[in-house]
């Protein structure tokens, strides 16, 4: 009763490896991960791929299909055509382990590195009185499953190795915006935190992962924008803003998106189908074949830009010893948005119902 | 050989084994205990089966209905278990689960709340009052994430105290255990492997803790994803100890079955609690007439009276939709056999005609947007399919009721959460589940640490053992002539699903068993493709013998068991008998065969019985047990 459809799965480890094609029965009703179940019960019995609630729930198993992340477990074989290859590929911003199966330990080394929740000193267990309104904004955040498709997508960290070090990405914005608003929490420093110990400033709101997000979190309108806000209320706080020169131990000054750019924090780049460069940005010309075969989308590959960086080779962090206002463009400097459609290769969901 | 040489060795006082609920509370337990703990697990960190649990987590503390206490909770457990239950389990659960969800909130979990503030409780089948503290439909999620978030944060005290976050509690995900090891009948170590590099790792310690959940991966259909291959109730009985109430699996009644991407999957009894009512393909709500005796006086006999309930719950009794999951999964049965079911062979749960589209988003936001997402289903717009579908074991590990340590012959085994019995008896409220993985995960891990705390000398792991555990694990690599472990699954899923399902009848059984003894065979030959890295197939292939062995002592006592109670129905005996009532069935290893022994159950307390109505009793208790009961009551008169 199924027909048959084309599949693409890249197979390999961290040595390497390629896309190989598959021919599979695709039944009604069936989603991705059931496709990749049905391979490993019969052609491809090793074939390693995460999963546990096959429900949407569990956040095991992401992975790139058409170039996009998503969950394999929510998405519907009925949203690409029948004669549509299906491109599956593991998360690209993540060291792969084998096959769909990547080492995804730098979310939890960041999970980690988050202070955890202070409980208030003196009340005591069972007395916790909070109102419904107030908490809801913090369990918004608490819906995450920890799939980690945003940290993947945004570009701060997918082609750029050496901003892992210093940025936390949006999972764990968004676990500081939840304690930050948590109206029982002691500590009085998470915007601050945020800013100085995770990389808040390297974003720059491009809404990516917002899009991705499959518990539909409004990661950055709700959770990093409010942050940033506050962070640069105080900035320009003339007291502040003194106080801020005189560096605290331990505290790096580093940029942050000024009023003006919250403005127009809507900026072209962040219109439908969005600015994320798979081959792009990359400097590494296997990456940017695998880029090539993994993502279809028929169109040249931008020559990769160097970002602006110091003479560390790491991006400069301090906006006092920065030549520009605002945060460098992570897309290089010579990258004008909007961009031409053409140089677009970031899927919109709804753009796979169109195919 | 000198394979052991190639084996990571660690050294710890508590192993856990499992990071689920019940896992996480006992290893932070052992922690608090100032014990160097271990936490394992076959997924990543936080993603175990407990994230699925929606519902909510059942504990009596009457921030909604200010007359729940713990001796209702009690009773509503012990009816919900057909008195089958360890009464002592029951009782502690009812007594501290209040405790241990207001202690998630110093870890910083965020309950919904009611008007005063509180934690807001929900209506769920079986419970009396509102009782189950929610997050929408994400209970589990919540649970997990909290208990995470805890160890991370003993893991930032150790960092500040001692350098390194891994100093007294380190967990290894992605690793599967495949052996417990023993010195005498202690137990002395763990042993397994990396799932992402295939290679082994040797776990040297005095206390383990299982925690490992359930068993529902040897059924067809089934809301349990794949780690759910009865791991710890087989380390267990390998190591020595007894499984009990194996013959009690729940079925949940209301699992989608229509369209395939979603088969399984379960819609949450608040859909029933918020107002969905089941009706077949005649459009009848076919409840109202599958309410049994034990249950008439609780539960409305008209329409209109059920209807009102959801307004007015003190003056009306509950709608029939509510009644306890095996009787409303019985009444699906029927329907459907009477050739009144919808074209995917379930019934239709409908909600969308009852309530409207917003306040159903409001109420049910994740199971709107999951039937959404997977299968283009509206549940605001059209009524569901949904039928019965394997969800939770009631039997496991036979256990100290107090401190979780194992029965049998093995000392330094303790057990929490699903693998675990006893608890539930023979069929278990929902919202019980969560709250029983933090009551006895609290407990096992606190006995476990004081248990390590009372040794002398350390258990020695033995050479000989780990060469056999690598061997066992490496053979199925090793071997080109077995069969796929993925056919194996199936056949084993298709005799467990046809034979030892919801409705079980004595031919149907003994065939079971046949079967199983022919798999056996097969799967001591099973073969896996590919190398050790990452290798689902040789994962399966390993957990085979687990889920056989599981699915034997199943099989056994649902043979021996010649009564129908709670998650156990035989066709041939309807009926529940007051005689069964006394015995416990239990499952030890003999050899490589399964030996079943019959047991008393303990007996209740004088002040527990006498919580009960003795007209309630006489359903439950023999002759002689309700004569006891009398003069009980005649001497309290006095
Ligand atoms: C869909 C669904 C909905 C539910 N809803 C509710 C509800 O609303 N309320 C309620 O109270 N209950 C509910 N339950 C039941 C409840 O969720 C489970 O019973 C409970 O979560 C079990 O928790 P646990 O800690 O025992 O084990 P789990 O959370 O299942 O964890 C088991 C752990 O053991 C690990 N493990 C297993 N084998 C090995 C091995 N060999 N080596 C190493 N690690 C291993 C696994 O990786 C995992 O980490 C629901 C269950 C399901 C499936
Ligand atoms: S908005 Fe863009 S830059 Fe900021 S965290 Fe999200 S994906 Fe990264
Ligand atoms: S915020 Fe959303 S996308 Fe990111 S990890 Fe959580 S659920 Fe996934
Ligand atoms: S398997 Fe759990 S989210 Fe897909």
């Amino acid at each position: 009763m199924g027909t048959k459809r084309q599949f693409r799965i890249w197979r390999g480890d961290e040595n390497g490896g390629d896309l190989q094609d598959y021919t599979v029965e695709v039944n009604e009703g069936e989603v991705v991960l059931d496709i990749i179940h049905r391979l490993q019960a019969t052609d491809a019995p090793d074939l390693a791929c995460r999963w546990n609630c096959k429900a949407g729930k569990c956040g095991s198993c992401s992975m790139e299909i058409n170039g996009m992340p998503k969950l394999g477990c929510m998405t519907r074989m009925s949203t690409f055509t029948e004669d549509e290859t299906v491109t599956v590929t593991p998360l690209r911003t993540f060291p792969v382990i084998r096959d769909l199966v990547t080492d995804v330990s730098f979310n939890y080394e960041k999970a980690r590195e988050t202070p955890a929740f202070a409980p208030p000193a003196d009340v005591a267990p069972g007395d916790y009185r909070m109102q419904q309104v107030d908490v809801e904004r913090s369990q918004e955040f608490r819906k995450c499953i920890e799939c980690f498709l945003c940290q993947t997508v945004c570009h701060v960290v997918r082609d750029h190795e050496e901003n892992k070090q210093a940025f936390s990405g949006p999972r764990y914005f968004i676990r500081a915006a939840e304690l930050d608003m948590h109206p029982l929490d002691a500590r009085t420093d998470r915007k601050e935190y945020a800013q100085a110990e995770q990389g808040l400033g390297f974003c720059n709101i491009t809404k990516c992962c917002t899009e991705v997000c499959p518990e539909h979190i409004k990661i950055t309108d709700n959770g990093i924008i409010p942050m940033k806000e506050r962070v640069v209320d105080r900035r320009y706080d003339p007291l502040v803003w003194l106080g801020s020169k005189i560096f605290r131990r331990g505290e790096t000054p580093q940029t942050s998106v000024t009023t003006a750019r919250q403005g127009s924090a809507t900026p072209p780049s962040t219109s439908r189908g969005g600015t994320h460069s798979h081959a792009g940005g990359s400097h590494d010309p296997h990456a940017e074949a695998q880029a090539q075969s993994g993502v279809n989308w028929h169109r040249e590959v931008p020559h990769p830009t160097a970002p602006a960086v110091d003479d560390r080779g790491r991006l400069p962090l301090t906006e006092l010893t920065f030549d520009r206002a605002a945060a460098p463009s992570p897309f290089g400097d010579d990258v004008t948005f909007p961009l031409p459609p053409e140089h677009l290769n970031f899927a919109h969901p709804e753009q796979d119902d169109k195919h | 050989m000198t394979t052991t040489t190639r084996i990571e060795r660690h050294h710890y006082d508590v192993v856990v084994i499992g990071a689920g609920g019940a896992g996480l509370r006992a290893a932070i337990e052992a922690r608090l205990a100032g014990k160097k703990t271990a936490i394992i697990s076959k997924s990543l960190f936080g993603k175990a089966h407990t994230v699925m649990a929606e519902g909510g987590a059942a504990a009596a503390m009457g921030n909604v209905n200010s007359r729940d206490s713990w001796q209702v909770h009690f009773r509503d457990t012990m009816r919900g278990g057909k008195f089958l239950n360890n009464f002592r389990m029951a009782e502690l659960h009812a007594k501290e689960s209040p405790q241990r969800i207001w202690e998630l909130e110093t870890y910083g979990a965020l309950f919904d709340r009611t008007k005063d503030g509180k934690i807001s409780q929900r209506n769920f089948g079986g419970h009396e009052y509102p009782r189950l503290a929610h997050v929408g439909d994400r209970t589990g999620l919540e649970l997990i994430r909290t208990l995470q978030q805890k160890i991370v944060s003993l893991q930032q005290e150790d960092h500040r105290e001692f350098g390194s976050y891994d100093a007294r509690i380190k967990v290894f995900s992605e690793t599967t255990i495949t052996e417990l090891l023993l010195d005498g009948d202690r137990i002395a170590g763990a042993f397994g492997y990396y799932r992402e590099s295939g290679e082994f790792i040797l776990f040297e310690a005095p206390a383990v803790v299982l925690a490992t959940g359930g068993v529902g991966r040897s059924y067809k259909v089934t809301s349990n994803s794949w780690e759910y291959t009865g791991d710890g109730h087989a380390l267990a009985l390998r190591a020595g100890a007894t499984l009990i109430n194996m013959e009690f699996l729940q079925f949940h009644p209301t699992g989608m079955v229509w369209p395939p991407s979603v088969k399984g999957i379960l819609v949450t009894e608040s859909v029933r609690g918020d107002g969905g009512v089941l009706k077949n393909s005649d459009g009848k709500r076919f409840m109202f007439d599958y309410v049994p005796d034990v249950f008439r006086k609780q539960y409305a006999e008209t329409e209109e009276e059920a209807d009102r309930w959801y307004t007015d719950p003190d003056n009306n009794r509950r709608p029939p939709e509510l009644l306890p999951r095996d009787e409303v999964a019985r009444a699906i049965n029927s329907e459907v056999k009477a050739g009144r079911g919808s074209p995917a062979g379930g019934v239709f749960l409908d909600i969308a005609s009852r309530r409207s589209s917003d306040e159903i988003r409001r109420r049910l936001p994740s199971m709107y947007h999951q039937f959404k997402e997977l299968a283009d289903v509206d549940i605001t717009a059209e009524p569901m399919e949904v039928g019965p579908t394997c969800h939770y074991v009631m039997g496991g590990v036979e256990v100290d009721p107090d401190s979780g340590a194992a029965f049998g012959h093995v000392r330094g085994l303790f057990a929490a959460g699903e693998v675990s019995g006893g608890m539930h008896g023979s069929n278990r409220l929902g919202g019980n589940s969560l709250s029983d993985l933090l009551v006895f995960g609290k407990r096992a891990g606190g006995h476990a640490a004081s248990y390590a705390d009372g040794l002398d000398a350390r258990p020695k792991v033995g050479v000989d053992a780990v060469e056999a555990a690598v061997e066992t694990a490496l053979a199925p690599l090793q071997r080109d002539t077995g069969e796929s472990p993925y056919v194996l699954q199936q056949d084993l899923q298709a005799v467990m699903g046809d034979l030892v399902g919801i409705i079980r009848r004595e031919g149907e059984l003994a065939d079971a068993l046949g079967r199983l003894a022919e798999l056996r065979e097969r799967v001591a030959k099973v073969s896996a493709a590919g190398g050790r890295r990452y290798n689902p197939g040789w994962h399966l292939a390993l957990d085979l013998r687990n889920m056989l062995v599981v699915s034997e002592c199943t099989a056994k006592a649902a043979l021996e068991r010649q009564e129908s109670r709670g998650g156990h129905t035989r066709e041939d005996y309807p009926a529940m008998e007051p005689k069964w009532r006394q015995v416990n069935l239990v499952c030890a290893l003999d050899g490589d065969t399964v030996r079943l022994t019959r047991k008393p159950l303990p007996k209740m307390r004088a002040e527990l019985i006498g919580l009960f109505d003795r007209a309630e009793l006489a359903k439950y208790l023999t002759d002689e047990e309700l004569a006891e009961f009398d003069a009980l009551a005649e001497e309290a008169g006095n």
